[in-house]
């Protein structure tokens, strides 16, 4: 590891190494989604069996990554959007990425929890 | 945290290119500026769209062709998601470009994957607003 670089290692690194990777994987689910949701054209049925898939229990959990996934990188995106136009944000940028830990932990807690309701009373038997 | 740096001042070597030399194109400027606003517009899109479609009132599990139907019946859901369509593909396709630039090393590698990233977006967002456009709740 070369002496004399800013980046390498620390959070500021990991941070970006999440943005990109989530915002890759949000890439390519919007391909695919663009080519689900065109089935609308044709015909309802088509359209109403793939997004049954939807619905089933492994993907339902896959959707609460995507949304953990896009919740990240936009809160990400723009704490790196306040460093770079905020006169303070270069000085906070610490303050900041544990800000939207925070923030991210705070949504996702009753995001997953209604993402997932359905799927839990329907695999354990309460009142569906 | 780095173990192997020494404490004291850190820099950034001096670029070898001469790249910057008689460069007159700001397209790099505009690109990064791009990807700011188009970002900022797209927590509002992108975030709505997972709350209304993913978490609010049942989520995903009351999605299915008269759903889709009675919302594109409103112009405003339509427009929202023509934009966020746009939006979304600009921005995803231009953060794609970057990080083919960052690691494609041979120059014919890095054309052809642009060549087929550009393809693959420029396909996708033409039939999703076709979709948007030509929808008909009463086909079938
Ligand atoms: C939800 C709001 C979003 C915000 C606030 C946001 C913000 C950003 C910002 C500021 C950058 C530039 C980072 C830099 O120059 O260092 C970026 C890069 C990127 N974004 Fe987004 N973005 C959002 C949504 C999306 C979506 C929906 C996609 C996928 C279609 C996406 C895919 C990407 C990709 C692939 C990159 C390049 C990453 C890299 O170069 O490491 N973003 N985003």
């Amino acid at each position: 590891m070369s002496v004399g670089t800013l980046y390498r290692g620390g959070e500021g690194m990991w941070t970006w190494v999440l943005h990109r990777i989530t915002g890759v994987s949000v890439f390519f689910f919007l391909l695919v989604h663009v080519l689900d949701t065109a089935l609308v054209r044709v015909s309802p049925e088509a359209y109403d069996l793939v997004i049954a898939s939807y619905k089933t229990p492994i993907v339902n959990l896959l959707e609460v990554g995507l949304v953990g996934a896009v919740l990240y990188h936009a809160l990400n995106g723009l704490r790196v959007i306040l460093v770079d136009f905020w006169s303070k944000g270069p000085r906070l940028q610490r303050q900041m990425t544990w800000a939207i830990g925070a923030v991210w932990v705070v949504l996702m807690l009753p995001g997953t929890f209604f993402m997932l309701k359905h799927t839990v009373e329907n695999l354990f038997g309460s009142a569906a | 945290m780095s173990t192997t740096a020494q404490p004291g001042p850190v820099s950034i070597p001096a670029p070898r290119s001469s790249q910057r030399a008689g460069q007159r194109s700001n397209f790099e400027l505009y690109s990064w500026l791009f990807m700011r606003i188009s970002g900022v517009v797209l927590v509002f899109l992108v975030l709505g769209h997972l709350l209304i479609m993913n978490v609010l009132d049942g989520g995903v599990q009351r999605i299915n062709f008269a759903f889709v139907a009675g919302r594109w019946s409103s112009p405003f859901w339509q427009v929202w998601d023509l934009m966020m369509l746009w939006l979304a593909m600009l921005h995803g396709t231009n953060g794609m470009r970057t990080i083919i630039n960052d690691y494609a090393e041979r120059d014919q590698t890095r054309f052809w994957l642009k060549m087929l990233l550009y393809v693959a977006a420029g396909f996708t967002i033409l039939l999703g607003t076709l979709v948007i456009f030509t929808f008909d709740p009463n086909i079938g």
